[in-house]
């Protein structure tokens, strides 16, 4: 099998997004995939992720890589060669930009030896385990035919031969009223070691130490000085320098264009194992998701808000876990109950599942099953928007309008408490409008609302409600189960809104 | 090495940047400013210091006696405080006024080692007033806490070594270049430069030519080159790196040193204040004998509040209340009978207990805890009523991201913002989860149905409390346990009300 990325299995897109889906601030996905992204900038990631598939092949095919990256414990092996590349290509840089000869022919060796340990280490480690997946079976492949060719074999060896002989060099320069010297290194001892001595009754603990912000020049690049310090060092130590030139000569330059690709895809993966490691470090769950396009039968276990949990993690709180399940008409979630209930979180959840599951990732759960949805609509009320009721119950109208009129079968809506900046009866009969319409389509839907009638609309709604759980007392934010909708008397739900029964605040106390 | 340790047995006080919300009304709540202001009189820095130590309390009973250790001996010895608390403050000075530092702004180890020798110069001689104070007081104390800062004084800074100490300092300079050796590293840029000493000239021609086998390429720069003048000096800087951060680290430990030491001192400095202050009103004061956070007992003779002293100029009514064993303490009574004035008596004698300082009182002893916090209700915000319950939920809620098992806290007729149903049926959750987390609560409320409630459930675990009002309505301002009455204020309050309308309608 000839290898054509890591990331899809028939065809790569010509193109891909320039920004991310207009869903990503409500679910906040671009929280998370800044989150994912922002130590990879170099990579520009953000385009994988805001290309959801609809292809439940690819999404297997990707979730094979995952699984050999996982289960052979390959990431640490690609992190470490992606390092590698990044020196490769910062030290072709230097070289481009420097105008004194023996500095850059220095770092085109450096960047050449590193390159070689990085293609080698990588098929090293790629051979030794039982790679599954298509994807980098088909690229182990590719790089085990490189790496034999006739022409890497010489880079590697020149490279190193040449590299030794620059390594013996020892020398001195001495700096004093504007005279430099340069003479070979001859046994002269360590000065710094005896000041240290006398002082070292007043040497602080380590973490005392970061008040003296001692600003050390480091020398980095080459000025004319130096430049002149290197000429003399090569009439010091003239073969050295014969051998380096001929190394340039025959190698440069060297890298492969299937091996750059790699590189740059692979971190798609890497990137979102590292997000998920820290959660799964919490003890947060992760699944590979059964994705379908025909079945809208769901199950999810043990769920949560990846988003939040991840804010949640930083501050070492512990995280909620949910789950629902939709049998046989069931389509649309309706979830009531108290404010500040996990309500929303239990919506962004359901969008945030599906979202991911289309890009072929594992998801938050300990078990998924989900429908792969063609597209998903989101529409979350703006609470600090309130003033502008009129414009903003219009915009609302206009917005789901839209929504409905682009949406098949196949599609799936996350609705947060629209209406509210209404009257309750207005509310109430413009929702029973958009659930009618929702359930004609047969779309998947969650629809978090405080009109509780909604909870029981047809043989396709399924009512969930945001509780406390007594039993768990833990666990800090609320469960969302299925059950009939209920209502709170005002200062009780007033308490309830900080946290403040007697359950709730039993709970927080740590 | 030399540390000052005086407000704890094994580390410095490390205060902190800003202070949560709640901490800002413990403050408000208690009147701390009152205490601080005593304690400081106009002296700025003193007053920070105590305000850090006072909010940054204490859970370890053997720390706080620690403090209290040092506090007995200085109120023995009068003037030692005041001596020691000398030193630092006149190093700061000659800082000051001779323009001494180690640079922070774009510090380059050859700048930093002339500030930092220059520094060591200038606190040669004040460590030197140290040692004799050590040696003419290490035998007087009964502390732990001093004699071991003594003694530690006396050991580390022993003449020798100071001797040692200004000798080298004067060796460090380089007048005749610095030598380095390097290597080539990545992309043939020098690399691990070395500082060494130069091989001593050979003055023996024949021994010359087998010692100096290497030829010597040399070149000067163009006395215009500024650039390259630059690059010699950064090249001499980064051989100096190590010397430098060696000797500057030692003008900053003895700076840190000294710099703690003012601060620490500054806190006893206060105390000393404080003292004197109150016992000229007459006031008792004592040294409380604290017990551990999961223990509880509230015991005190002439508890009272020192701020309510201090603003009126005038000794003032002070409470006895014996009880082990109790959560929860419900405070009931008559408007203005000095429930609040008892609530913050308590509050900030057990603030000042976990400082480490003397109590307001003439005997104290009490269970410690882990974390205080008020719950005040907010006359100011009487005028919006309607948003005023949520506000003291959202008070309470941030009250507990903070709470933790064997925290204290003192509630002020909080949740009377709504009917007296309602109220009662928060304040009464509120307070049985609280109990149930192990937090000890003090709580002054009007809210009759509420007190009945608790008075039904934590038979075992409460303690009611009355504002004492004579027969004939008088109130004495003094608290007392009693049975619960279920018309606290509003008999006084419709007397008063009927008494001033007749008055007017005669």
């Amino acid at each position: 099998m000839t290898f054509l990325s890591i990331l899809w299995d028939k065809r790569v897109p010509d193109e891909l997004p320039a920004e991310p889906p207009d869903i990503f601030p409500d679910l906040n996905l671009d929280y998370v995939v800044e989150a994912i992204t922002k130590s990879k900038k170099a990579y520009d990631l953000g385009p994988f992720f805001w290309a959801p598939l609809r292809d439940a092949e690819t999404v297997l095919f990707r979730q094979e890589v995952f699984r050999d990256l996982e289960d052979l414990d390959l990431v640490d092996v690609i992190k470490d060669f992606a390092a590698k590349m990044t020196a490769v290509r910062r030290f072709l840089s230097l070289a481009e930009e420097t105008r004194f000869e023996y500095h850059r022919k220095g770092w085109l060796l450096e960047a050449a030896l590193v390159y070689c340990r990085a293609v080698e280490g990588l098929l090293a480690s790629l051979e030794e385990t039982g790679l599954r997946s298509r994807g980098l079976k088909a690229f182990r492949d590719f790089l085990s035919r490189y790496t034999s060719s006739t022409r890497f074999r010489a880079l590697a060896t020149d490279a190193r031969d040449t590299k030794a002989q620059l390594e013996g060099i020892h020398y001195c320069v001495t700096v004093g009223g504007g005279r430099v010297k340069v003479k070979r290194y001859e046994g002269e001892t360590d000065y710094s070691q005896e000041i240290e001595r006398i002082f070292r009754k007043f040497k602080q603990n380590e973490s005392e130490q970061d008040r003296l912000s001692l600003v050390i020049p480091k020398r980095t690049g080459m000025s004319h000085v130096e430049a002149k310090i290197l000429e003399f060092v090569a009439k010091l130590y003239p073969q050295a320098f014969a051998s380096l030139d001929r190394f340039c000569a025959s190698h440069v330059p060297f890298l492969d264009e299937t091996v750059t690709m790699f590189d740059r895809e692979i971190q798609f993966y890497v990137a979102y194992l590292d997000f998920i490691s820290t959660l799964r470090s919490k003890g947060l769950p992760f699944c590979y998701p059964e994705v379908s396009t025909s079945s809208k039968e769901e199950c999810v276990r043990d769920s949560f808000d990846i988003a939040l949990a991840y804010s949640l993690a930083q501050k070492e709180w512990p995280v909620v876990l949910n789950g629902y399940d939709l049998h046989g008409p069931e389509r649309i979630i309706v979830v009531t109950g108290p404010n500040q209930g996990g309500k929303t979180t239990f919506a962004r959840m359901y969008g945030q599942l599906h979202y991911l599951a289309s890009l072929g990732l594992p998801v938050p759960g300990r078990e998924a099953c989900l429908f792969l949805p063609d597209r998903i609509f989101t529409h979350f009320e703006k609470r600090e928007e309130i003033e502008t009721l009129r414009g903003k119950l219009e915009d609302d109208l206009v917005r789901i309008h839209d929504a409905l009129q682009q949406a098949s079968a196949r599609s799936l809506f996350v609705l947060n408490e629209i209406f509210s900046s209404t009257t309750l009866r207005d509310a109430a009969f413009l929702s029973r409008e958009i659930m009618a319409r929702i359930s004609d389509l047969d779309a998947l839907a969650v629809w978090v609302t405080f009109v509780d009638e909604l909870a029981s609309f047809n043989e396709k709604t399924v009512s969930m409600v945001a509780t406390v759980d007594p039993e768990d007392p833990v666990v800090r934010t609320f469960k969302i189960v299925r059950r009939p909708a209920d209502g709170l008397a005002y200062a009780l739900s007033l308490a309830r809104k900080w946290g403040l029964t007697y359950e709730e605040l039993k709970e927080r106390i740590g | 090495m030399i540390k000052v340790h005086l407000l704890y047995p094994d580390r410095d006080f490390q205060a902190s940047e800003a202070f949560p919300p709640h901490m800002i009304h413990l403050e408000g709540d208690l009147g701390l400013d009152i205490i601080y202001e005593a304690m400081a009189r106009d002296d700025g820095f003193i007053r920070e210091v105590v305000r850090q130590v006072l909010l940054n309390s204490l859970t370890a009973a053997n720390e706080i006696l620690y403090r209290q250790a040092i506090l007995k001996d200085f109120l023995d010895h009068r003037d030692l405080a005041e001596r020691l608390y000398r030193i630092p403050n006149e190093y700061l000075k000659r800082k000051r006024e001779q323009w001494l530092w180690v640079p922070t702004h774009n510090p380059s180890p050859v700048a930093i080692l002339d500030g930092g020798r220059r520094l060591l110069e200038a606190s040669l001689d004040l460590l030197r007033e140290l040692r004799e104070i050590a040696d003419q007081n290490v035998d007087k104390l009964k502390s732990a806490g001093l004699t071991r800062f003594f003694t530690s004084i006396q050991e580390e800074l022993s003449d020798a070594y100071l001797a040692q100490m200004e000798a080298q300092i004067k060796a460090l300079r380089f007048p005749k270049g610095v030598h380095l050796s390097a290597r080539l590293g990545p992309g043939n840029e020098g690399t691990d430069y070395l500082l060494r000493k130069p091989h001593a000239p050979q003055r023996n021609p024949i021994k010359r030519v087998f010692t100096s086998r290497s030829p010597v390429y040399s070149f000067a720069l163009h006395p215009r080159d500024d650039a390259g003048a630059r690059v010699l000096d950064e090249l001499r800087n980064i051989g100096l790196a190590r010397a430098a951060r060696a000797v500057a680290r030692a003008a900053q430990y003895i700076e840190g040193f000294l710099v703690n030491l003012r601060w620490e001192l500054a806190f006893y400095r206060g105390c000393l204040n404080l003292y004197e202050k109150l016992s000229s009103l007459g006031e008792p004061l004592t040294f409380p004998r604290p017990l551990p956070p999961g223990r509880r007992l509230f015991s005190c003779r002439e508890l009272y509040d020192p701020t309510l002293a201090l603003v009126t100029g005038k000794k003032v009514v002070g409470n006895d209340i014996s009880t082990e064993g109790k959560d929860l303490f419900i405070i009931t009574g008559p408007n203005g009978g000095g429930k609040t004035v008892f609530l913050r008596s308590v509050g900030i004698a057990r603030v000042m207990m976990q400082s480490g300082m003397f109590v307001p009182a003439a005997s104290f002893s009490a269970n410690l805890c882990t974390g205080f916090f008020t719950h005040f209700r907010r006359e100011e915000d009487r005028a919006m009523e309607s948003g005023k319950l949520e506000e003291e939920l959202r008070r309470m809620s941030a009250i507990a991201e903070h709470l933790r098992p064997n925290s204290l806290v003192l509630f002020n007729e909080s949740f009377s913002a709504t009917n007296e149903r309602e109220g009662a049926e928060i304040a009464d959750q509120i307070v049985k989860a609280l109990l149930e987390k192990d937090i000890e609560v003090f709580y002054v409320t009007h809210l009759y149905e509420f007190a009945r409630r608790l008075r039904e459930r934590e038979t075992d675990n409460a303690v009611f409390l009355r504002a004492e009002r004579l027969p004939d309505g008088r109130r004495t301002f003094k608290i007392k346990e009693g049975e619960l009455l279920e018309t606290s204020y509003g008999l006084d309050l419709y007397r008063r009300v009927f008494r001033a309308s007749s008055l007017r309608t005669r």
